[in-house]
């Protein structure tokens, strides 16, 4: 028995021991800037992390191969959040006390990056998510602003104005119905600000139903819709259910205009289905501007595709970061973040400065589906 | 005497219900067919549609458990085998063009793609079938294979461990062939073997995709209806299914009509698949989940055990998901809309519990169960 006690406080002093020296010492001025990149790498949306993931790291190596920033290369630290709370959780807080990184760019889905932000925030680490559209992201839920938290894209809310403008304003349709995923925040969260925004306008939602992720019939949906007369039909929804849709609408013979958000853009989209559909995107890789031009050659030459907007976001967030670090002059989260919130730069995804809650003031991209392909259609802005 | 008399009450009661209850259907279906007659008809045939296919999964479902007393729930994930097989037979060796290739060679055209394509309507048909054929010979021989390791086995076993052991099976088929080497991970949109062409009568619009799914499920209901009743193999089932000790002791080999049932349930099963892949042409390896447990409720529904019952409880299920999508919504006292879309399953399953608070054993069941 005493053995094992002896042991065991042996061990205890050891760890002790252990932890001391591993103290941090202060960090010598040519050490490499660490950036911790987050997103899910695995599990079901595993792509949207990986293109998110790529376009980081591309800024990141442009930056170092112009020397880095602040005459420091640039590290960076991933970590797969699985688009899980808990995982999330697990991953912000290694990065920031194991990892000592002072920023994080990600991470990807809100739900993922809302617990991050609860970890950064408080800890005076910058994070800057690029793709995370749930305004809880930066915003506490007493209302008060994340003063560490930023991202690159644009929120819900106005996607789904964009798209009701885009319906009553630009085509001059005047009823609408809407189709969405009733077990996906996302997806509902479009669905109604659509539906507000479409009736704000003076237009009618004749049709507002609910399906969920397992079904497959629509037949009796679409009916209905049919029935109803509406004029559009908004799918809220990823690509996959909407070829599903699309599909049995064409079957059924329905000539009806679809709208649809960003979920729209994938290579998977079956586009001869979507025929003269629109929908709202972060950027369009046929915009002219040599800023987006530049970054989908580069990509496309660097990983064989052309980028979605999640790699273009991921680019964009990673930009802002580094700009931001450069224009602070030190390495110091605090002032980074005041020169963040100053900031105007021109990015992929279209020109980009920052309101007091960390949200972009940007436009969005309309592209139409047009002869079996993607069209970049028009800018619509805030 | 208190006894008989409360009995005859509560039976007063719920024939009361069951007549309210028709009433009811009978006045809502008359006042929805005066308002508008093709949007409900329109419906009737959505309805008809989904009942079809349902019928022919659960047709498997009630011959595996007449006859095994087992609820395979691994049936729904044949179906989904059934659906890729025909998936790849397309994509990959063309198999729905076959015939018109062979008619073109006979005819001594070179079949070009262009050519194919407009290729007469009849070798369409023969390739679907041949698709359709193909997806039920590999699903027959895959429920054999399965009923060898996985059931037969436990022949002897309590019926819970049997029934564990399917349920681990149906988790095995969707992760195994969730595999990026078997069928993969992902979503695929399902290649038709035919054309979709759309008649409209009276302002109904009516698919071929329905028209070969009702003709096809007939055929393989009255097939499977002649088998069971007519040839000596169905005499052994049905002997099995009755008394399985007695049936060997008379020179029935129970364990060959055992692994007969399990073939002919998971025939059916791959024809569903093939015909629900399309007539909603999206696939992905856990697709067999919902309809197969729909299935099983129109099943139980009918009767389980029961083939006519099945068939029947089938239809009701789909007209029940139309007619509660096309017509039913609460509005709420905060203002609230519900709508039938989201009320279906809700409504569908109530349909359920009241059958079966009014006959136990489901619509075609009798109390001690004549088995298919």
């Amino acid at each position: 028995m005493k053995t094992y006690k002896v042991i065991s406080v042996l061990a205890l002093l050891a760890i002790v021991a252990g932890l001391l020296t591993g103290c941090p010492q202060k960090p010598a001025a040519k050490e490499p800037i660490k950036i911790a990149v987050l997103g899910p790498l695995s599990g079901d949306v595993a792509t949207f992390g990986e293109s998110n993931r790529d376009g980081a790291l591309m800024a990141i190596e442009e930056w170092n191969a112009k020397g880095g920033v602040l005459g420091r290369k640039i590290e960076p630290v991933i970590g797969d959040t699985k688009c899980d709370a808990g995982e999330a959780a697990n991953v912000a807080n290694k990065v920031i006390f194991e990892d000592k990184v002072h920023y994080i760019v990600g991470a990807v889905c809100s739900s993922a990056s809302i617990p991050i932000s609860e970890i950064a925030n408080p800890n005076k680490v910058l994070q800057i998510s690029g793709t995370s559209t749930n305004p809880a992201v930066t915003i506490n839920e007493d209302g008060s602003n994340k003063e560490y938290v930023f991202r690159a894209c644009f929120l819900d809310p106005f996607q789904g104005e964009v798209n009701a403008s885009m319906a009553y304003d630009e085509l001059g349709l005047k009823t609408a119905a809407v189709l969405y995923d009733v077990g996906n925040d996302y997806v509902k969260g479009l669905a109604e600000y659509f539906k507000q925004a479409f009736e704000e306008k003076g237009g009618q939602v004749l049709v507002f139903e609910a399906y969920t992720k397992d079904d497959t019939d629509f037949s009796a949906l679409l009916t209905k819709i049919a029935d109803s007369g509406a004029e559009c039909l908004f799918l809220p929804d990823y690509y996959a259910k909407n070829n599903l849709i699309a599909a049995q609408i064409k079957d059924k013979g329905m000539k009806i205009q679809l709208l649809g958000g960003d979920g729209w853009d994938s290579p998977e989209l079956d586009l001869p289905l979507f025929e003269g559909g629109y929908h709202s995107n972060h950027y369009s890789p046929a915009d002219p501007r040599p800023v987006v031009q530049n970054f989908v050659k580069a990509y496309t030459e660097k990983y064989g595709a052309e980028p979605d907007a999640l790699a273009t976001l991921g680019y964009d967030a990673a930009t802002l970061l580094l700009k931001s670090i450069e224009a602070a002059g030190v390495d110091d989260p605090e002032k980074v973040r005041d020169a963040m919130a100053k900031i105007k730069v021109e990015c992929v995804s279209g020109e980009i400065y920052f309101d007091e809650n960390g949200d972009p003031v940007k436009k969005a991209a309309i592209i139409k589906i047009e002869g079996g392909k993607k069209v970049f259609y028009k800018f619509v802005a805030p | 005497m208190k006894d008989t008399v409360i009995k005859l009450l509560l039976r007063i009661v719920v024939w009361g219900l069951v007549a309210a209850l028709t009433i009811a259907v009978v006045v809502v279906v008359a006042r929805l067919i005066q308002r508008n007659p093709v949007l409900f008809f329109q419906q009737v045939v959505n309805g008809l549609q989904l009942g079809f296919v349902y019928a022919l999964i659960a047709l498997g479902y009630t011959m595996i458990y007449g006859v095994v007393k087992l609820i395979n729930f691994a049936h729904g994930d044949v179906f989904m085998v059934g659906s890729f097989v025909s998936f790849y037979a397309i994509t990959r060796y063309r198999l729905h063009l076959w015939p018109a290739s062979v008619y073109y060679r006979t005819q001594g055209i070179t079949p070009t793609p262009e050519a194919l394509a407009q290729a007469p309507g009849w070798t369409m048909i023969i390739g679907t079938v041949l698709v359709i054929l193909l997806a039920m010979i590999v699903c027959g021989f895959l429920n054999i294979i399965i009923e060898r390791v996985a059931y037969k086995p436990l022949r002897n076993a309590p019926r819970i461990a049997a029934l564990i052991t399917a349920i681990g099976v149906s988790f095995f088929l969707e992760y195994f062939t969730a595999l990026g080497f078997v069928f993969g991970p992902d979503y695929y949109t399902y290649v038709r073997p035919m054309p979709v062409i759309s008649w409209n009568i009276g302002g109904v619009a009516i698919s071929n995709i329905l028209v070969v799914i009702i003709v096809s499920t007939i055929f393989l209901l009255v097939l499977l209806q002649y088998i069971v009743m007519r040839t000596k193999m169905g005499k052994a089932m049905r002997a099995s299914a009755f008394d399985k000790p007695t049936a060997r002791l008379m020179g029935i080999n129970v364990d060959m009509v055992i692994s007969f049932t399990f073939a002919l349930g998971a025939i059916f099963a791959g024809a569903a698949g093939v015909l629900y892949a399309i007539a909603y042409p999206q696939i992905i390896t856990f697709v067999g989940i919902r309809p197969g447990l729909k299935a099983f409720v129109a099943a139980v529904l009918g009767g389980i055990g029961n083939i006519p019952g099945a068939f029947v409880g089938s239809l009701i299920m789909g007209q029940a998901e139309a007619m509660t999508i096309g017509f039913f919504s609460i509005t709420m006292p905060s203002g609230e809309v519900l709508a039938g879309s989201t009320l279906r399953d809700a409504i569908v399953f109530a349909i359920l519990i009241l059958v079966f608070l009014i006959r136990p054993t489901g619509i075609f069941g009798e109390p001690e169960g004549e088995k298919a």
